[in-house]
């Protein structure tokens, strides 16, 4: 009987397997509804683009901020096609144009989404919507380019473009797919991951024509879109609108600093161009268009351009002179005009007075004091080492190394060493008298505009600055968090200062009579660059009130004449935009001046 | 003496070649599951399931080889001393165990989670085997039949105490073993029967039903009018039924947690609401529905993806095949498993060793418990249980114990002719 029990047990686990069978044939096999339910069940992963972070200036006013477009998107495998012409009169496209747009897609992948037709506005997507449901294989996506309200700061604010394969590639974080937007230069690219937010997903139940039937299980599994972060910058928006107006037709840049902070105010680049032109459909077209442009308008002047900076280096000899203990306020130098030219009519001046008429023979004394200090036996070897000290508060300065301004593409400028002679003239066959011409900011020395403006930062701070940069804070939904910049000491000693400001104090009731405003200190210095085949750029540095600045400024117009001409001109009017908030109606004719006079023909 | 073959010649390779083959589909499938055609995504990669399975994989051939290497007999000789071990583990983690999914049944160790209940299994089966052929146990022998069955409610009722329903289910599987060994027919007919009048109170309205019982009973009485005893019989069995039946609505309410009244519910109308507790079932039907006879193909499934049914990988894992292989691949699977089941069965049956007899049993119980449980409840014949699928659901405590389980049982039976020259 009990023996007979290892059949029964037998043919239940057959039973068992018997019913599993059927059953599975019945719903599987015999019935339809699973497959219908199965279809009507498709789920469709769709990707929601997180909003851009916003761009904001000082005061909290938009300069950058985001508009809606709709991306075509095409799936090779499923796209079917029956009226390829009608099709392409819906997007307005050639035939032609639609083949390799769908061989680039298929090239890219055959199952995976790509962009077929990019940024329709919000007005073309209505038109076209009911009827792009026809056609399979193609989606449309939401997304949003950038929009500027005001055409300024293009060159700071950078754009940002689709990600190209490279980078693609390069992204090992998985982060970025084909067709999604990055940002490529200026604040864009370098808070990119601030900016950029986090992609979500929603899977929505769709059925075989693609109809949605709402949120899949209630939205359990979506992932929401995070926002991106918001930039506070240090613009002042519209000092900035009022300095590139005033840059209008003319090529150069402005940079303004707060010196106490090392916000940048304004950062300008002339010409420019509106960045609305390189966030739309149009970018391609536009932007080949700018990099053909013979005024370079994609050339970030500020930070890029590199200019002797002339009589400014005047002020940079006198604080090393002074801390090296090589000169005195009081020490007298005669104005001889032999190995060196000079102008005006001085002829014994104190460093006041040196500075004040930029003697250039005083200057010249000055570095051959600083580079021949007689501290190794030799005059070659002792002026290595007094080239080398020289360098080393230059490279304090900021001078001849990239400050780390918060954008990328800074360039360094060019200060040359020791090792830069070596290649030259041969290790040790050099001496003073083979680089004097440096003594007054000439030779092989090049600055940038930033490089120079950070400099009245340090005047004004009398002996350190902030680095310098575009953005101050950022502000997530959470909070605001304040961004750090470090503080750089120069080691020039804050009394040595007091010599230098108050000689700039009167340059300002002097040769750049033109920028002085009523009611504020303006200390400041013009810097000629000279050039020899066409007119000088007139050059501006200055910083106000001489008494607890506010700001710090330099400003370069190419081929302009001499920089008590125009350059101050505008660094007067700016002073006084930014300080008392508009420029006196008495001061009219200085802004008719900088306006009317047409630059661009002395190029 | 006679010399032995080698071990090598003595292991049942059909059991083992059905073991690969469950193991290798099981891998895929797991692979299956988490593939996305958006991501470029190796099989190997340990960042998915598949990847790490393959180290539990890896893990069970250690395994494997262990039990080849030690002496037959230590299973039978150390058969209480795991046992008692596996209880204490057993008492251990309801004391400082981790809490996952509402069971507590995890010991947590860093990356890696182990879960003790499903080694309980197989101390179980050792600890029955080795009581039942040490003693003279009598099933018939109502004081055996309490003793014996000590041996499988300790741990039933520790992992019931872990909430871990599903698992203390399996532990059912051993009335096959009591069976086999003599337990009368009269607990398993009043099981099944209980079970039956369960099913249908859920079904049918329990009014109708005490009506039903009583007019049977009505009409038994009136044919064996004759014979006061069987009246007397008849008239206790009806009041009985009846008192399961009034009892049903107190045990659905009162005993059952809500999830696991829901699950009952889904099972007899799993379209009341698709959205809400019937989801699992009919997201369940609907993917392996959509497989049609022969599948979607391998990775082309677009039911199963993303863990949407939940459990996709471990519980519900069957989804995959079913829709993906068709009806063709579930045969094929289902196939496999009676192979497995009916073999084992087979080897049992030609033990020497009464030990080695009861055990095989046990992993023949286990394993049918398993594969009809979670099959069943994937195509919506059971209540959803969170049990595994042996060989397919993904984690490695379920992968390892049913290897250990059928193992030792290869093992057993490679020294059946041993048994007598001891």
């Amino acid at each position: 009987m009990i023996e007979n029990r290892k059949y029964i047990i037998q043919i239940l686990i057959i039973v068992v397997g018997v019913i599993f069978l059927v059953k599975l044939f019945s719903i599987q096999v015999m019935e339809s509804r699973y497959k219908l339910a199965a279809e009507n069940n498709v789920i469709n992963k769709v990707v929601q683009y997180p909003y851009r972070g916003l761009i904001l200036d000082r005061n909290n006013k938009i300069i950058v901020h985001n508009t809606p477009v709709y991306d075509i998107m095409v799936v090779p495998k499923e796209v079917e096609v029956q009226d390829t012409t009608a099709f392409c009169k819906l997007l307005d496209i050639t035939e032609e144009e639609f083949n390799t747009k769908i061989q680039k897609a298929k090239e890219y992948s055959y199952i995976k989404q790509s962009l077929f037709y990019p940024q329709l506005s919000n007005e073309e997507f209505a038109k076209i919507q009911s009827r792009l449901v026809e056609y399979k294989g193609f989606y449309p996506v939401a997304r949003t380019v950038r929009k500027y309200p005001e055409p300024i700061l293009a060159n700071g604010l950078g754009y940002i473009g689709e990600v190209s394969k490279r980078q693609l590639e390069r992204d090992t974080t998985n982060y970025y797919k084909q067709g999604d937007f990055i940002g490529i230069s200026g604040i864009e690219a370098a808070y990119e991951e601030e900016l950029r937010g986090k992609r979500g997903v929603k899977y929505k139940l769709v059925n075989v024509r693609g109809i949605e039937k709402g949120s899949f299980n209630d939205g359990k599994f979506d992932t929401l879109s995070v926002p991106g972060n918001n930039l506070v910058s240090t613009i002042d928006l519209d000092l900035q609108k009022y300095a590139e107006y005033l840059m209008d037709d003319k090529v150069g840049s402005i940079v303004a600093i707060e010196p106490s902070t090392g916000e940048i105010l304004a950062f300008v680049n002339s010409p420019s161009y509106d960045p609305n032109q390189l966030a739309g459909r149009n970018y391609s077209k536009n932007f080949s268009e700018l990099n053909k442009d013979t005024l370079k308008p994609l050339f970030n002047r500020p930070i890029m351009a590199q200019y002797r900076p002339g009589s400014v280096f005047k002020l940079v000899q006198s604080l090393i002179g002074l801390q090296e203990g090589v000169i005195a306020p009081s020490t007298r130098i005669v104005c001889n005009r032999g190995i060196i030219n000079c102008h005006g009519s001085h002829t014994n001046e104190d460093l006041h007075g040196a500075i004040k008429y930029s003697c250039n023979p005083y200057f010249y004394q000055t570095f051959k004091r600083i580079i021949q200090q007689g501290k190794v036996e030799g005059m070659n070897k002792d002026a290595r080492v007094g080239l080398t000290t020289w360098n080393n508060y230059l490279s304090d300065f900021g001078f001849g190394r990239k400050l780390g301004i918060d954008i990328p593409n800074e360039s360094s400028g060019m200060v040359p060493g020791p090792t830069y002679y070596d290649r030259y003239y041969q290790k040790d066959h050099w001496n003073f008298f083979t680089i004097y011409s440096l003594s007054i900011g000439e030779g092989e020395l090049l600055t940038t505009p930033l490089q120079v403006a950070n400099f009245a930062s340090i005047l004004a701070n009398r002996g350190y600055y902030i680095r310098p940069h575009l953005v101050k804070g950022i502000d997530t939904p959470d909070s605001y968090y304040k961004l750090e910049f470090d503080r750089q000491e120069t080691g020039i000693d804050s009394v040595h200062f007091t010599t230098v400001v108050d000689a700039m104090g009167e340059i300002v009731d002097g040769t750049a009579r033109i920028a002085r405003v009523k009611d504020i200190q303006i200390a400041g210095k013009t810097g000629t660059v000279q050039n020899k085949d066409s007119f000088d750029h007139s050059a501006f540095m200055a910083f106000a009130p001489k008494e607890n600045p506010q700001i710090a400024i330099s400003v370069y117009v190419e081929n302009a004449g001499w920089g008590g001409g125009v350059a101050a001109a505008i660094t007067g009017l700016l002073i006084e935009k930014y300080i008392k908030g508009e420029v006196a109606s008495n001061r009219a004719w200085v802004e008719n001046y900088v306006m009317t006079k047409a630059y661009l023909n002395n190029l | 003496m006679r010399r032995q073959d080698s071990l090598w010649n003595r292991v049942d390779w059909l059991l083992i070649a059905v073991f690969f083959i469950l193991v290798i589909l099981g891998w895929l499938n797991i692979y299956a599951v988490v593939y996305d055609v958006e991501q470029e995504q190796n099989i190997f990669s340990f960042d998915l399931n598949s990847g790490k399975q393959l180290i539990w994989i890896a893990g069970s051939f250690v395994i494997i080889i262990a039990i080849m290497i030690l002496d037959y007999k230590f299973f039978d000789s150390f058969a209480y001393y795991i046992y008692a071990v596996v209880l204490v583990l057993l008492v251990l983690v309801l004391l400082v165990g981790t809490e996952i999914a509402g069971n507590q049944s995890w010991f947590v160790f860093g990356p890696v989670r182990l879960q003790p209940s499903e080694f309980a299994k197989f101390a179980t089966a050792l600890a029955v085997a080795k009581y039942f052929s040490s003693n003279n146990v009598r099933l018939d022998r109502f004081k055996d039949q309490i003793k014996s069955s000590l041996f499988v409610l300790v741990p039933l009722g520790l992992i019931v105490l872990q909430g871990d329903a599903g698992t203390a289910m399996v532990f059912i599987s051993f009335i096959i073993v009591y069976y086999r060994e003599g337990l009368p027919s009269f607990y398993v007919i009043t099981g099944l029967s209980a079970a039956l009048i369960f099913i249908l109170t859920l079904l049918v309205d329990q009014m109708y039903l005490t009506i039903g019982v009583i007019v049977l009973a009505t009409i038994i009485v009136v044919i064996n009018n004759k014979r006061l005893k069987n009246i007397g019989i008849t008239i206790l069995a009806a009041v009985i039924v009846i008192g399961v039946i009034q009892s049903v609505d107190y045990v659905i309410s009162d005993v059952l947690k809500p999830h696991q009244q829901n699950r009952l519910k889904a099972l007899v109308n799993p379209d009341a609401d698709p959205l809400g507790y019937g989801w699992n079932v009919t997201q369940s039907k609907i993917a392996i529905g959509s497989g049609g006879t022969f599948g979607k193909g391998f990775l082309e499934g677009t039911q199963t993806k993303f863990d949407f049914v939940p459990e996709q990988s471990t519980d519900f894992i069957f989804c995959t095949i079913g829709e993906e292989h068709g009806w063709a691949g579930s045969f094929v699977l289902i196939f496999l498993f009676l192979v497995l089941m009916i073999r084992i069965v087979f080897l049992a049956e030609r033990q020497k060793s009464n030990f080695a007899r009861i055990y095989g049993y046990a992993v023949a119980g286990i394993f049918f418990f398993h594969f009809g449980i979670n099959i069943g409840m994937t195509i919506g014949l059971f209540p959803v249980a969170g049990i595994p699928l042996p060989f397919f659901s993904y984690g490695g405590s379920s992968l390892w114990s049913f290897t250990i389980l059928l193992f030792v049982l290869i093992k057993l039976d490679a020294h059946r002719m041993q048994v007598l020259t001891r």
